[in-house]
């Protein structure tokens, strides 16, 4: 059972006690320690505490080839693997100025969408567990193992794939790439609409997080909350849109804004997401040009001296990335600038003044995944 | 009658007549009582242990998996594997907590619902007591669980079980009133609160039909306020795992934590019972007044068939709202009830009583 | 945009050749500058999206990157401190709230203080660590394997 802990605290009243959301519980998704202060029901004041799961990435980086740290961007946040894993060799063809091939920047896109939606489908699961609706828990994983099959045929693994190289692929698709694929859009989009029915439609949900966990446009921006939680306050924060790299600039989709900020309004800009990707992946599924699927690169991989970022939409936000380079093959300093570390740092100021249930709510609807907070 | 080849009534007179020879009138009686008992106990544990697996079986449905399947033929001795596993689990005692409140609350609540099952008929004759205020007996022994939820949880003396205690306590006291108010309804349509007199004033058609719209809410607010009550469903915040407590019974293990379990599935089985018996006719057979020839072929199912599938068909809706829904707060349970459970119900008892007066009804 | 930095702050050093616009500010001069950069409508920098420590063996670099929504311009500045032991850089986290939980970060793995930062501690190893382990000179013998 979680026992209480008295930690020394610098305003505590008379009635306030303290919680602890222990690193092991069923809805805090990882290792994250909440104490909270209650006054009753009603939370007074929110500390996580992070670094369970702190491997020291950055510094492992240091000693790590290019290609090696790709496997490293894996394990940040896993439910988007492969956005991770583009951002870095975006980063060193630009340094390096190598033109990737067509085929690669289409199979990138749509691979990166396809992991889009599955980690989208985790989020749905896991929050409706955490409502109560268990159920939704099987459907959303049910789905999502259609996208791990594809992964799997194509490249071996389900979750962990370190597939995108810097110059292009580690080796090309399956040849049933493009008809499962669209097998599986044909198959997600009846299926989305039971999403709604079961989930969204029901008033029970619509009254528990409806004005729960309230953030202004100006706090997410101040708070550098971006993503779906940050487009769900009108912060206009898509890396898609506003800095375009792969195939983005060319296709046709919207960028969800909502303006309530509250916790229905995350969960929408996420449905709504998920759509928007297959309409992205559908645009390009047909057309994938034949070609080579990687760039002649040389063997070791030095990139000038200097400066680099990059950023990415991962499906939780901005994903960035930060090298200072002195000419090896191994960066000087690499820096990933995680969108859950942001997104985490307000959990505190929207969870005041609500009920602990809220609380629940708020976090399932913010989607953080700690290995990605604490690198 | 034409059910009279499955009437219970000469039977159990023979027994009675049978023990009051042979003993004295003090033995006969207590012999009486050792062997409903024993019956009521069976009964419980049997029902309890189907209930459990059905549970796992349907949600298993649901979801999209397939559920106890290993022990035994389609899992079916899945339940008494559990059982045995429960009882021989520790029993952990706690230091500090009250010993005598602490090892008294779970009988309590199992009590009050074999107290509740004894009313119910199961057929004709087949009737534990037969009280002429069946329903009201019924309603006051069901509160007596209440009681045990809230010494459990004062008991174990920890902070948490405290709150899911007065949560639940919270919950059960205000929606008892909903559901004595919709059985009022009915009991304004029957006339009467004796179990055997309802169903038999439902020979033909059942309540739900006859009394149409007032009966029908009265059906639908039964439902929603006897599954808050049994803190089951879209109503389970007090033992939520996904929330920080396990609620009252959090301190409780082995034996001891597997009566709250049963005593939970029981009283569903009670909730669902009750509404089948005054709702749905309890186990007279589907007849439509004047149809005597569709009246005489649904006779031929024996009665304690029409019961349990009754019983059956509401446990399946309480367990269909449970994985379906997601969980309401403390504060919206409490509001449900009091903001919109509570009028409409008032206002269905003066429609149903217009009704009764006006003979509108069929 | 580039001179009306210079302007303000005389000490600023630009650098050419980088991705984005990038000036080297004094430490002294910065906390001024931020404030004047988030609130100023020609600048309106709202949006801090990185805030990095790196470890230049000769010194401690904090490295700011801002974006401001209103203009889309990038901007970044760089802090350097003087000495590798016990330097403290004026905090901005009032500036951005963002700022809050990534000078906890830097503070901890690379040892830079802030000043007037409202929960000066350790965000990822435990409060009692002893050492930076981001800097080039930490030395750990149980918990880094070298090859």
């Amino acid at each position: 059972m979680k026992e209480v802990i008295n930690l020394p605290v610098k305003n505590i009243e008379e009635e306030e006690y303290h919680i602890n959301m222990g690193p092991q519980h069923p809805s805090t998704h990882g290792v994250l320690r909440l104490v909270i202060s209650l006054q009753g029901e009603i939370v007074k004041n929110l500390k996580p505490h992070c670094g369970y799961i702190h491997r020291g990435i950055e510094k492992m980086c240091e000693k790590d080839t290019y290609p090696q740290i790709i496997h490293l961007t894996d394990r940040l946040d896993y439910l988007s693997a492969h956005i991770n894993n583009h951002a870095v060799c975006l980063l060193v063809e630009k340094a390096l100025e190598v033109e990737v091939p067509e085929r690669v920047k289409y199979l990138r896109t749509i691979l990166d969408e396809l992991n889009r939606i599955a980690s989208h489908q985790l989020w749905w699961c896991s929050f409706g567990m955490d409502m109560g609706g268990l159920t939704c828990f099987f459907y959303g994983l049910r789905d999502r193992e259609h996208i791990l099959d594809i992964f799997e045929e194509s490249f071996g693994s389900r979750l962990l794939h370190s597939y995108y190289t810097p110059g292009g692929l580690l080796q090309d698709v399956h040849p049933n790439f493009q008809k499962r694929v669209k097998d599986f859009i044909k198959y997600f989009r009846k299926k989305i609409k039971d999403y709604d029915d079961i989930l969204t439609g029901n008033i029970i949900l619509q009254e528990r997080t409806k004005g729960i966990g309230l953030l202004t446009k100006e706090e997410a921006i101040s708070y550098g909350v971006t993503g779906p939680s940050g487009r769900a306050s009108g912060f206009a924060c898509d890396v898609r849109k506003h800095h375009p790299y792969g195939m983005y600039s060319k296709v046709e989709f919207n960028e969800i804004l909502f303006h309530e900020g509250d916790t229905f309004a995350r969960y929408m800009v996420r449905m709504h997401e998920m759509r928007e990707s297959m309409k992205i992946i559908e645009q390009l599924i047909d057309d994938i040009p034949a070609g080579n699927h990687t760039a002649k690169m040389k063997a070791i991989i030095k990139l000038p001296a200097g400066e680099y970022y990059q950023r990415v939409e991962a499906a939780r936000g901005e994903f960035g990335v930060y090298v200072v380079s002195d000419g090896n093959k191994s960066p000087y300093r690499m820096k990933f600038r995680s969108p859950n570390f942001s997104n985490l740092s307000a959990l505190d100021h929207i969870s005041r003044e609500g009920k602990i249930a809220d609380l629940v709510a708020i976090g399932g609807s913010l989607d953080y995944v700690i290995p990605d907070i604490d690198r | 009658m034409a059910f009279s080849i499955y009437d219970f009534t000469s039977f159990t007179q023979s027994v009675d007549k049978f023990l009051y020879d042979s003993l004295s009138p003090f033995w006969a009686l207590i012999v009486e009582m050792t062997i409903i008992g024993l019956l009521v106990l069976v009964f419980y544990a049997l029902v309890g242990l189907f209930l459990v697996y059905a549970e796992r079986k349907v949600c298993a449905f649901m979801q999209n998996r397939v559920g106890p399947n290993r022990v035994g033929p389609y899992g079916i001795v899945q339940t008494i594997a559990d059982l045995f596993k429960l009882l021989m689990k520790e029993l952990i005692y706690i230091k500090n907590a009250d010993k005598l409140l602490f090892n008294i609350a779970p009988f309590i609540v199992i009590i009050a619902s074999f107290m509740a099952i004894a009313a119910i008929p199961f057929a004709k004759g087949l009737h534990a007591i037969d009280f002429d205020i069946g329903i009201l007996y019924v309603i006051a022994v069901s509160s007596l669980g209440v009681v045990g939820i809230l010494l459990a949880g004062w008991s174990s003396n920890n902070k948490y079980s405290l709150i899911g205690a007065m949560r639940s306590g919270a919950q059960i006291v205000s929606y008892e009133l909903s559901v004595g108010l919709s059985l009022l309804t009915i009991i304004i349509l029957a006339g009467t609160m004796q179990f055997s007199a309802i169903v038999a004033g439902q020979e033909n058609g059942w309540f739900i039909f006859k009394g149409h719209i007032p009966a029908f809410i009265a059906f639908i607010v039964f439902l929603i306020a006897s599954t808050a009550e049994t803190n089951r469903g879209p109503f389970d915040l007090a033992e939520a795992e996904s929330e920080l407590t396990a609620g009252f019974h959090t301190e409780y293990s082995g034996i001891k934590f597997a009566f709250f379990f049963l005593a939970e599935y029981m009283n569903m089985f009670i909730v669902a019972s009750i509404a089948a018996t005054v709702f749905l006719g309890g186990w007279m057979p589907f007849h439509v007044g004047g149809w005597e020839g569709f009246n005489r072929v649904m006779d031929f199912i024996p009665p304690v068939f029409w019961y349990f599938g009754k019983t059956a068909f509401v446990i399946f809706m309480m367990m269909w709202f449970k994985w379906t829904f997601p969980r309401l707060r403390i504060d919206q349970l409490l509001n449900l009830e009091w903001k919109y459970l509570l009028p409409i119900n008032l206002v269905n008892i003066l429609v149903m009583a217009f009704v009764v007066l006006m003979g509108w009804h069929f | 945009m580039k001179e009306k930095i210079l302007s303000l702050v005389p000490g600023a050093e630009f650098q050419e050749n980088k991705q984005y616009v990038t000036f080297i500010i004094p430490s002294d001069k910065m906390r001024d500058l931020a404030m004047k950069l988030k609130n100023e409508t020609e600048f309106s920098f709202d949006y801090l999206f990185c805030l990095t420590g790196v470890d230049m063996l000769k010194y401690l670099e904090v490295v700011y990157h801002l974006e401001s929504t209103i203009h889309k311009h990038e901007l970044v500045l760089k802090v350097r401190t003087a000495e590798r032991e016990n330097t403290s850089v004026d905090t901005v986290c009032d500036i951005w709230k963002t700022a809050e939980f990534h000078e906890r970060e830097i503070y901890d793995l690379l040892g830079i203080k802030f000043n007037h930062h409202p929960d000066m501690r350790r965000i990822f190893l435990d409060d009692d660590w002893k050492g930076h382990p981001l800097r080039k000179d930490y030395v750990d013998e149980v918990n880094i394997v070298e090859l």
